[in-house]
């Protein structure tokens, strides 16, 4: 049967409506970065007149430590998303390859855990962080990141890892390989496009983070891209130009990551076992 | 002790020490930095806690519980208020959008399948705080924000709307922003679903001389049953977290009006140092939200959960 050519156009018409409804405000927000010196509201007749330039993304990257907030970022990130990775592997494959008393009971619990959500911890793994002495450092960054993240991470690989057939294993085995050495040579290359996948999340996750971030960082010299974002924000609020040509360069690199990366994406969750290892 | 009992334990412990060196860190990091934290939470909002070195915390019974249904400005309640409200309106709407432009992508004859794709879900990787920056500035007062300028044009209003300033129009601020921020991750969901629906259902049916309403109707919607489950959990549960929503668009303003319950804790514990209370507060929203999610989860997959 044949879908006659109104309802075609139809389809198109409606697709295409919530491609402005999404791309508008991107496109709104780009071209109001090439005006320049907006001290107030920009007309819009204004913003859509505008010569493309990079004035303000100059002046802001080195306006107010920006440059710096953005290397603090990309370590933040770094270290948190290779954490995160390995840790989530590791456990991930504890569950998928060993057999043992209360694994189910271990694995419930986890799955309790995501069932409650995670703003209401803040406070009191901000008083756990305390009590270590690693408020104002990276390290209880770090160790909030991974150790708050590491359930989210092992019920994505373990859907992937319990796919991975059983015969690969043996040669490994046959050579008397160790369950290290099934793990690294075996589980980790054969999920490659799933880890990929979680690192994509970890890296955006953690690069766009704000209240937990807020709540333990307080040195100034220390704090990430999103807490300067806001704090620019408050400081030149009706300097639209600069307050966007800011957002844009934080946003970036994460739109150019998913851009490069989305065909490789893969979802697991619901449909384990869909995919092919 | 019986031979069997001892064998048991003796294969037990020998399995618990083959997966122990890779289960041990994120067991460790999970009961520290989460099941810890759940349990703080419980002790904390039973004391007038104080975040001073050395202070005493004396425990204070349900005090912190009452003061949330006491409080004379409502606070607990109009935040609890606003999160049903949010869930009521946002839900729905997010819920049938994204299939309905899940379904329509999924269509044969659409091109570009891969573009929609990557175009609807770009506000999801977008950051909160840069979207919440965009949506301030396009719904600025006066008459050259861009959404009033809008409707000026278009002759709906005669005067432009300080949204952010009343109640009704911030929360509708707040909706907006919420849907469009992240009606793309359904769509992203179902249309992986949509693709996973054997072909051979719909060449059967087109056999049997099914029309495209009736495979719809007969294969397409059945076959998504389960998945509109995953995704009614996951957008109830995104509505009941509504933070960054508030938090970055309103502050919870105008008067703490549009405050929802995780702003409010967040806002209380940080800059009123009300540690106890908020707490309190955590601890009701934790069970508001494990109730629904615990027996949606169970009434939809059909599966034993604990």
């Amino acid at each position: 049967m044949k879908i006659g050519f109104a309802w075609k156009v139809l389809v198109y018409a409606v697709l295409l409506a919530g491609v402005v409804v999404f791309m508008f405000p991107f496109l709104y927000m780009i071209l109001t970065t090439f005006v320049k010196s907006a001290y107030s509201l920009p007309r819009p007749r204004e913003v859509f007149s505008v010569v493309p330039n990079l004035d303000n993304y100059i002046i802001v990257w080195n306006k107010n430590n920006f440059s710096l907030y953005f290397r603090n970022s990309i370590l933040v990130t770094a270290v948190a998303m290779a954490g995160s990775l390995f840790l989530g592997a590791l456990t991930a494959y504890g569950f998928a390859r060993f057999t043992f008393p209360g694994k189910e009971f271990l694995f419930r619990l986890f799955l309790l855990t995501t069932m409650i959500p995670g703003v209401i911890n803040i406070i009191p793994q901000f008083l756990v962080i305390k009590n270590m002495g690693l408020v104002n450092t990276y390290a209880g960054l770090w160790l909030l990141y991974i150790g708050g993240g590491v359930v989210g991470s092992t019920f994505f690989l373990r859907g992937f890892f319990e796919s991975i057939p059983k015969e690969l294993e043996e040669s490994v085995l046959m050579d008397g390989g160790s369950s290290w050495r099934i793990f690294v040579h075996i589980y980790l290359p054969q999920s490659l496009p799933a880890l990929g996948t979680l690192a994509i999340f970890a890296f955006q996750g953690t690069w766009e983070e704000y209240f937990l971030a807020l709540t333990i960082i307080k040195d100034e010299a220390l704090r990430t891209l999103p807490i300067a974002l806001m704090m620019f924000n408050d400081k030149y609020a009706t300097n639209y130009g600069w307050v966007f040509a800011a957002s844009v360069i934080a946003v970036l690199p994460g739109v150019l990551v998913y851009i490069l990366f989305q065909k490789k994406f893969v979802q697991s969750g619901y449909n384990e076992g869909a995919l092919k290892g | 002790m019986d031979n069997g009992f001892r064998k048991r334990l003796h294969i037990g412990l020998k399995q618990w020490a083959a997966a122990f060196p890779y289960l041990f860190l994120g067991v460790a990091g999970t009961a520290v930095f989460v099941i810890y934290p759940m349990i703080k939470n419980i002790l904390v909002s039973l004391q007038d806690y104080s975040i001073m070195p050395n202070a005493e915390n004396p425990w204070v019974g349900l005090d912190n519980y009452r003061m949330a249904f006491t409080d004379p400005n409502r606070k607990f309640l109009m935040a609890l208020r606003n999160t049903f409200l949010n869930t009521l309106v946002t839900v729905p709407i997010n819920w049938f959008c994204a299939l309905v432009f899940a379904v329509l992508i999924n269509l044969s004859f659409i091109r570009f399948k891969i573009t929609f794709r990557t175009i609807y879900y770009l506000p999801i990787i977008t950051s909160w705080i840069v979207v919440a920056f965009l949506f301030r500035f396009l719904f600025a007062n006066g008459e050259h924000g861009f959404i009033n300028f809008l409707l000026l044009k278009a002759g709906l209003i005669d005067k432009p709307i300080q949204w952010l300033a009343n109640y009704w129009t911030a929360m509708i601020v707040i909706w907006l922003f919420h849907i469009w921020k992240t009606v793309g991750w359904g769509v992203v969901i179902y249309l992986a679903a949509l693709q996973g629906i054997p072909k051979d259902l719909y060449e059967a049916a087109e056999i049997d001389g099914a029309g495209q309403l009736q495979q719809f109707w007969r294969i397409t919607l059945p076959m998504l049953v389960p998945i509109s489950a995953f995704v009614l959990i996951n957008l109830v549960n995104g509505a009941f977290n509504f933070f960054p929503q508030v938090y970055f668009i309103t502050k919870g303003g105008p008067m703490d009006q549009t405050q929802v319950i995780p702003s409010l804790i967040y806002m209380q514990a940080f800059n009123n140092f009300k540690f106890g209370y908020a707490s309190a507060m955590s601890v009701m929203m934790g069970l508001i939200v494990f109730g629904i999610t615990y027996t949606q989860m169970k009434k939809l997959s059909g599966r034993r959960l604990l």
